[in-house]
């Protein structure tokens, strides 16, 4: 069997044939005959040039094939084949596209595994933009800001970035990662590859209607990429990749219901989307977070947090090293608050996201397993018809 | 360095051809500035003005950069002269020059020639402003509305950058053709618009979506043809209006397309099978597929005399001299001079239609026409989709390019849109079945009521497939200022 591979596609049922993609194209990969325009699959090389010179959006189309459609099954197509299924398990394949290019999109598989099978955006989520840029054209970025979050004693350095990307459109989802550049090269001579962060701010940027996006980033010891990014200065330009992503995205639905748990800078999507809900008008749909830290000095953006109303989000911050305090962990407190989970879980608005450390997975598996079974539900059916609706995502590394 | 790529706003007109450092061009554009905005400002309803609409505006010319949407008040929309990148040792295409290096100056003998092409092509770009001035008030959605302005401030940068090559490369001649862009104006009796065509008023949506389809599609054959110039700022300029006016296209298509949609659907939840049911149909409040067909019939006709006459030694000349090339000359696979060439063109011989080849140079066009009409055919292919996939048996055709025309070798007689010689007595008996009758204006004016709630649709239209800038469905397009 064929490795599947991606393939880029035309709506004919959307596009209108002004042929400005085929003009725009550098290397010539895209024509037409009388009846559709499509796109060669021998040479489409992924540059984007061709998404937003379309009037229509008919050609933002991505499917993973065994066998890539050729020019003459396209030519004959009046509509667009949906996205043929792969079998799970051995030799099946992510039919998601996450990110084009294959080193990145393996990445994003690992840090989604733990939702157990093939993630699903929400039903009502928009659709996300991916690899516009990549890492022979990369996006050019200025630190605006860099600022740290943890108290200098706490023993963790987790900081604030904000980056600029002045007239280069970089349209992001909250939910979605970029990927940073580091300078310089491995020991085999070759660049170093990106690395994955995902964005803390509302697709409408930090600042609501400013070209800008802000990054959580935590300085590990010996991180290669962790401590250029948090050396940054104001001013300091970035190379960066993406965006990357499109799965681990919120609902546009108002009405839809957010359960949300992470530990350290595993808040940076959640971050996203309160202030996504924030800034819109209100709906019916409530949010609520576990937020699991050592300390509240080592809680990323705690005192910002204390100050979002709790008829927006509703906040459970549990500590473990407080002296003193027995140790509490996210999944504790879940189980303290299962009958508020166990409503949650069986009202079909619900929508789950866990992000954090890998370690958190078994911990909060569990305390949804325990809810479950109160109920009389078997949770291994309900995640997995959750996560067929779009409404289990999981991103962990 | 000069960057010729991003938009530099460093003087009150935002371009990519380093305005500040042409003090003269500059200067003059500057004088022009007021009375373009006098004119845009006199032109649409104050309330729109003012209102915060989600429009697309050119950062920069490379495909990454042209398309940033976000909410602005039209009169602060940054018009600018936007050229598409020089491209290296860019030579003439077509013509006696052929082979030479493009001219980045206006070459003396065809001053005159490239004046005049620049002027009309110029001068329609305002004029179809004017004529959809007043649909915002009846627009049946926000989405539809922020299109409509999306095209109408687009057309406004066409003028920018028409009257940019005037003031650039024709001086005092340029600066008052510039002018006389602005004291012309769409329908006046004194000073009316240079082509036909564009001095009918554009009274309701129907007519705007067939307008951008059809009139619209004429301007981006003209565009096509002015790409291929030798002259090489000419090409610039229309190689990126192009990748703007595929969005009017885009207008057009899909707007008659939703018409057509809701149509068939409101016959099918209605039970009507019969699309010649009109006042049944119309009983529903959507436009039945009879009266679809008859507007189509008018827009087609009417676009099809904008090219002018079939036989031209204007577009003979302008084709020999380099200055406007066919329709993808650089994918054409032939001499690119057509001395010795011929192309079949319908001619009228005793009285009947008939195919006589003619010298190809001067049936230059002739033959852009008929690549339009073989572009304009694909979108009715794809409306027929629809109506076939609802289930209705009714299918839209184009006319014969005989039908209604009042310029070329077929205006002085009657024709049915079969292409058939009819005489005066049969065309007054069926016209009112071939071309829009004022009862079905009215008609169409009674369903045009506003409809400015965020998501919603009025009842004559089907909501679109996709929003702009994937935007969901309910996404306020226009934030009105209601005050």
């Amino acid at each position: 069997m064929n490795k599947p591979v991606k393939q880029h596609l035309i709506d004919p049922e959307i596009c209108i044939r002004c042929y400005t993609c085929e003009m725009t194209c550098p290397i010539e990969a895209i024509t037409h005959d009388d009846n559709n325009v499509v796109i060669d699959y021998e040479k489409c090389e992924f540059c984007m040039d061709c998404i937003p010179v379309c009037p229509t959006g008919s050609i933002d189309e991505w499917r993973v094939v065994e066998t890539p459609y050729t020019l003459e099954d396209q030519f004959a197509w009046m509509e667009l084949p949906a996205q043929q299924d792969f079998a799970n398990g051995e030799g099946g394949a992510d039919t998601s596209i996450e990110a084009l290019d294959d080193t990145m999109a393996a990445l994003l598989a690992e840090a989604h595994a733990g939702a157990g099978g093939r993630s699903k955006p929400p039903a009502s989520a928009s659709r996300a933009s991916v690899n516009l840029y990549n890492l022979g054209k990369p996006a050019l970025a200025r630190v605006q800001g860099s600022y740290r979050l943890t108290s200098e004693g706490s023993g963790t350095d987790v900081r604030h970035i904000i980056l600029d990307f002045g007239a280069q459109p970089f349209p992001v989802l909250e939910g979605q990662s970029i990927g940073i550049i580091p300078p310089g090269t491995d020991e085999n001579g070759k660049p170093h590859l990106p690395r994955l962060y995902s964005v803390s701010s509302p697709r409408d940027g930090e600042r609501p209607n400013y070209n800008n996006v802000s990054l959580t980033v935590k300085r590990e010891e010996n991180g290669l990429c962790s401590n250029y990014v948090c050396d940054l200065e104001k001013g300091d330009e970035v190379r960066v990749t993406g965006p990357f992503g499109s799965t681990f995205l919120m609902p546009d639905d108002p009405s839809a219901r957010l359960l949300m748990v992470c530990t350290g800078t595993g808040s940076a999507p959640f971050r996203a989307f309160t202030m996504r809900r924030q800034r819109q008008t209100t709906g019916e749909g409530d949010m609520i977070l576990f937020f699991g830290a050592r300390s509240p000095d080592s809680l990323p953006y705690f005192g910002p947090l204390n100050k979002v109303p709790e008829q927006l989000l509703k906040k459970h911050m549990v500590f473990s090293r407080i002296p003193g305090v027995a140790k509490e962990y996210v999944q504790d407190r879940m189980m303290v608050e299962q009958d508020v989970i166990a409503e949650m879980v069986s009202d079909p608005r619900t929508h789950i996201y866990i992000c954090g450390l890998r370690g958190m997975e078994e911990g909060v598996e569990h305390a949804f397993e325990n809810i479950s079974e109160s109920i009389g539900l078997s949770w291994q059916n309900l995640r997995d018809t959750m996560r067929d609706e779009g409404r289990y995502h999981v991103e962990t590394y | 360095m000069l960057d010729l790529i991003n938009v530099s706003y460093d003087t009150l007109i935002p371009n990519n051809v380093g305005l500040s450092n042409d003090k003269r061009v500059l200067k003059a554009l500057e004088r022009w500035h007021p009375g373009y905005i006098n004119w845009w400002n006199d032109l649409i309803p104050d309330n729109f003005q003012q209102s915060l609409v989600y429009l697309r505006t050119a950062v920069s010319v490379d495909p990454k950069g042209w398309a940033k949407f976000d909410y602005v008040k039209m009169p602060e929309y940054r018009w600018g002269i936007l050229l598409a990148p020089e491209v290296e040792d860019r030579r003439i295409p077509c013509g006696e020059h052929a082979g030479e290096p493009a001219w980045q100056e206006v070459p003396g003998e065809y001053r005159a020639m490239l004046r005049r092409l620049i002027v009309i092509q110029g001068d329609t770009e305002p004029a179809s402003v004017e004529q959809q001035r007043f649909l915002g008030k009846t627009a049946p959605s926000l989405y539809d509305m922020r299109n409509l302005f999306q095209v109408n401030v687009e057309e406004g940068r066409h003028l920018w950058a028409m009257v940019y090559l005037l003031h650039k490369f024709f001086g005092a001649d340029g600066r008052e053709e510039a002018d006389d862009l602005l004291r012309r104006s769409s329908g006046s009796e004194e000073a009316p618009r240079m082509l036909g065509a564009f001095n009918e008023e554009t009274p309701d949506w129907l007519s705007f979506f067939m307008f951008t389809y059809f009139t619209d599609r004429d301007g981006k054959m003209q565009l096509e043809a002015l790409a291929q110039s030798g002259f090489d700022p000419l090409s610039r300029t229309c190689r990126f209006m192009l990748t703007e006016e595929a969005h009017h296209m885009f207008v057009g298509e899909t707007g008659v397309g939703r018409v057509i949609q809701r149509t068939c659907e409101a016959m099918k939840e209605a039970g009507i099978e019969d699309p010649y049911e009109i006042d049944k149909i119309r009983a529903l409040g959507v436009i039945d597929l009879p009266t679809v067909q008859k507007k189509l019939n008018l827009h087609y006709t009417l676009s099809l005399d904008l090219f002018g006459q079939e036989v031209s030694t204007n577009a003979a000349n302008a084709f020999n001299a380099g200055i406007k090339g066919r329709y993808m000359e650089h994918r054409l696979d032939d001499d690119h001079r057509l001395s010795g060439d011929t192309y079949p063109v319908c001619q009228l011989v005793d009285g009947e239609i008939k195919i006589v080849e003619v010298p190809a140079l001067t049936a230059i066009n002739m033959r852009l026409r008929d690549d339009y009409s073989r572009d304009a055919s694909g979108g009715v292919v794809r409306w027929n989709k629809i109506i076939e996939k609802a289930g209705v048996d009714f299918e839209l055709k184009l006319p014969h390019e005989s039908f209604n025309r009042k310029i070329g070798i077929f205006a002085d007689r009657l024709f049915n849109p079969e292409g058939e010689l009819v005489s005066g007595a049969e065309y007054d008996e069926n016209v009112n079945s071939w071309l829009p009758t004022h009862a079905d204006g009215d008609f169409i004016q009674s369903l045009m009521v506003p409809c400015y709630e965020p998501g919603k649709y009025a009842g004559w239209i089907a909501a679109p497939k996709v929003g702009i800038d994937n935007k969901p469905g309910d996404f306020e397009y226009v934030k009105l200022h209601m005050a």
